[in-house]
């Protein structure tokens, strides 16, 4: 039994998760304190890729990475090919990861009391002070709640990798491809067992992560009441 | 060592245009709610921009809007109290007092910790979290917060108006203390008369943005400038006013004749006189004093704790509920005479009475 998609599949989406985490706060932290009718059509592309169907999002990115594509383009010039290689499925599960993240990490930071931030600017706190000792802590519960939707995304990730990544096993073959290619090939034994493979391995890193994330926010919260 | 500040900012319902010079000794800023008191503290301390005027502090001009200047909030080294605290709720009362302590050594960090605390009492507490802390308790540890990063001024938004009655006048005292050590400008926001009055050497008086009176606290309570702040002061009885030819006022709500002891420049047109400055004559026949005591006939009554406010009608007939004055006497005093039948006798003593131009 080759165990090859599991470790792709769970290297891809730990890598395409902390990417996630990084842009989707830095975007979400950068948006609340900006405002204005132009910036919501921004906030529309960025929730994009939870509603396109991810082929359509798989073909764009084939149009921007591909050989003739601006980003592909550049990439050759470093002597590099990113389509059909194993950051081709970071790069899907990122994109689809990212809304969810950054709704999440938004709606968080905009939980936190603006009175909270402005007490700690009068006492001379730089911006960036303000939203690491402040902002981020008060958001973090919010925060990890993202990181743990996008991550439960990018593992699920299917269509825009397939298009971008296509299936070679053992580099590019994720767990819900590796589904789809052994029940196109009608071999049902390995397809359930895959899907038996990928439901313990949501379900335990699910629940693992939100029993944590529960009991540190209780957690703190007790400790604050005492 | 002032504070200047010359401020106009539009809001939503009025213009806010104030102007003051604020010294070492405290100023209360009284208004009603929605008079523009917090958008003043704000634009001083640099969280609001103003749309014109200038804020000086010290030798450091902090705003000037025909210069360009707008010094960032974080530089302003203004210390701020808001009215909820806005205490960090994730950090303890020691890292919340910390927080403005963050570019001293660790050692000299911990030696202004450490004086803070003592001095604000908080001792016992600087490990527990915010939501631990009493309303007083949270109080004082925005107050030393605040005074953590050696402020230039300090702004107070309602002090005291989150805190349960049996508190204030703990805390009051506590924050009596801050000011004589404080020896800088301290602006201090309240709705509450008498807080106002007992906390400021000073007194402002806002109304819908604008300045309605300013000056020493004796003389705007003793001598209401205008009829507004007469009410804003809390006063209660107002007659419209005219001066006769012989230097008596003649009281046209209340049908009668006074002497007053102020002059005012200006011919006046309401006098008015504080609820609690209305004097009983329980024994007419053995006083020797006949000006300004008029019979009246009582309403209707209403008590307090301490004290009993009397609706007074200065004519023995009336329009059924309608009250020419309202008095304030303590209990005891009442008691005395309250079985005895009406008419009274009032005394309005020409040296509590006070005329307002407007």
């Amino acid at each position: 039994m080759d165990w090859s998609p599991v470790w792709i599949s769970l290297a891809t989406s730990v890598t395409a998760t902390a990417i996630t985490l990084v842009v989707g706060l830095a975007a979400a932290a950068w948006r609340e304190r900006h405002s204005g009718p132009a910036l919501a059509l921004l906030d529309g592309i960025f929730l994009l890729p939870l509603v396109l169907p991810p082929t359509v999002v798989g073909f764009f990115l084939l149009l921007l990475f591909g050989r003739h594509g601006p980003l592909g383009q550049l990439l050759l010039h470093f002597g590099a090919t990113l389509v059909f290689s194993w950051p081709a499925t970071v790069i899907a599960a990122t994109v689809v990861s990212f809304p969810l993240m950054y709704i999440t990490a938004r709606a968080a930071l905009e939980q936190v009391e603006p009175g909270l931030l402005e007490a700690a600017r009068t006492l001379g706190a730089s911006e960036s002070r303000v939203f690491r000792e402040i902002a981020l802590p008060l958001a973090w519960p919010g925060v990890l709640a993202g990181t743990m939707l996008s991550f439960g995304r990018a593992l699920g990730e299917f269509g825009a990798t397939l298009m971008i990544a296509g299936n070679i096993p053992g580099r590019t073959e994720t767990i819900p491809i590796a589904i789809y290619f052994a029940v196109e090939a009608d071999d049902i034994q390995r397809a359930l067992y895959w899907c038996a493979v990928d439901v313990v391995i949501s379900l335990a890193l699910l629940s693992g992560l939100y029993y944590w994330t529960r009991t540190q926010g209780f957690g703190r919260a007790r400790r604050l009441a005492r | 060592m002032a504070l200047e500040v010359q401020i106009e900012k539009k809001l939503p319902d009025f213009e806010l245009n104030v102007a003051f010079t604020a010294s070492e000794e405290p100023l209360s800023i009284l208004g009603a709610s929605g008079a523009g008191k917090t958008m003043l503290l704000r634009c001083i301390a640099g969280l609001e921009r103003a749309d014109r005027g200038r804020v000086a502090l010290r030798d450091r001009v902090l705003f000037d809007a025909a210069q360009n200047i707008r010094v960032p909030v974080q530089r302003r080294r203004i210390g701020m109290v808001f009215q909820n605290y806005a205490l960090f709720p994730h950090r303890t009362v020691a890292e919340n007092i910390e927080f403005g302590l963050h570019e001293l050594s660790r050692k000299e960090r911990s030696a202004r910790l450490k004086a803070l605390i003592e001095r604000t009492h908080l001792k016992e507490l600087a490990d527990r979290h915010p939501r631990a802390l009493s309303g007083g308790e949270q109080q004082r540890t925005a107050l030393a917060r605040a005074l953590a990063i050696d402020p230039e001024a300090l702004l107070l938004d309602e002090p005291l108006s989150a805190l349960d009655t049996h508190l204030r006048s703990q805390v009051e005292a506590q924050l009596q203390e801050v000011f004589s050590t404080f020896q800088r400008p301290a602006l201090l926001v309240t709705h509450n008369i008498e807080e106002a009055y007992r906390l400021g050497a000073r007194l402002l008086v806002l109304s819908r943005g604008r300045m309605a009176a300013y000056g020493p606290k004796e003389e705007i309570f003793g001598h209401p400038p205008t009829r507004e702040v007469g009410q804003l002061t809390g006063c209660k009885n107002f007659s419209r006013a005219r001066m006769n030819a012989d230097g008596t006022v003649e009281a046209l709500d209340w049908g009668c004749r006074l002497r007053v002891g102020q002059s005012i420049s200006k011919p006046p047109a309401y006098v008015g006189i504080r609820a609690h400055h209305i004097d009983f004559l329980e024994a007419r026949a053995g006083t020797d004093v006949s000006e300004n005591v008029f019979p009246c006939w009582l309403v209707r009554a209403s008590e307090t704790p301490f004290r009993e406010t009397l609706y007074l009608r200065l004519q023995p007939h009336g329009v059924e509920g309608a009250y020419d004055l309202q008095a304030e006497v303590f209990k005891e005093k009442w008691l005395r005479f309250r079985d005895v039948p009406d008419p009274w006798h009032v005394r309005l003593s020409p040296g509590s009475l006070f005329l307002m131009p407007e």
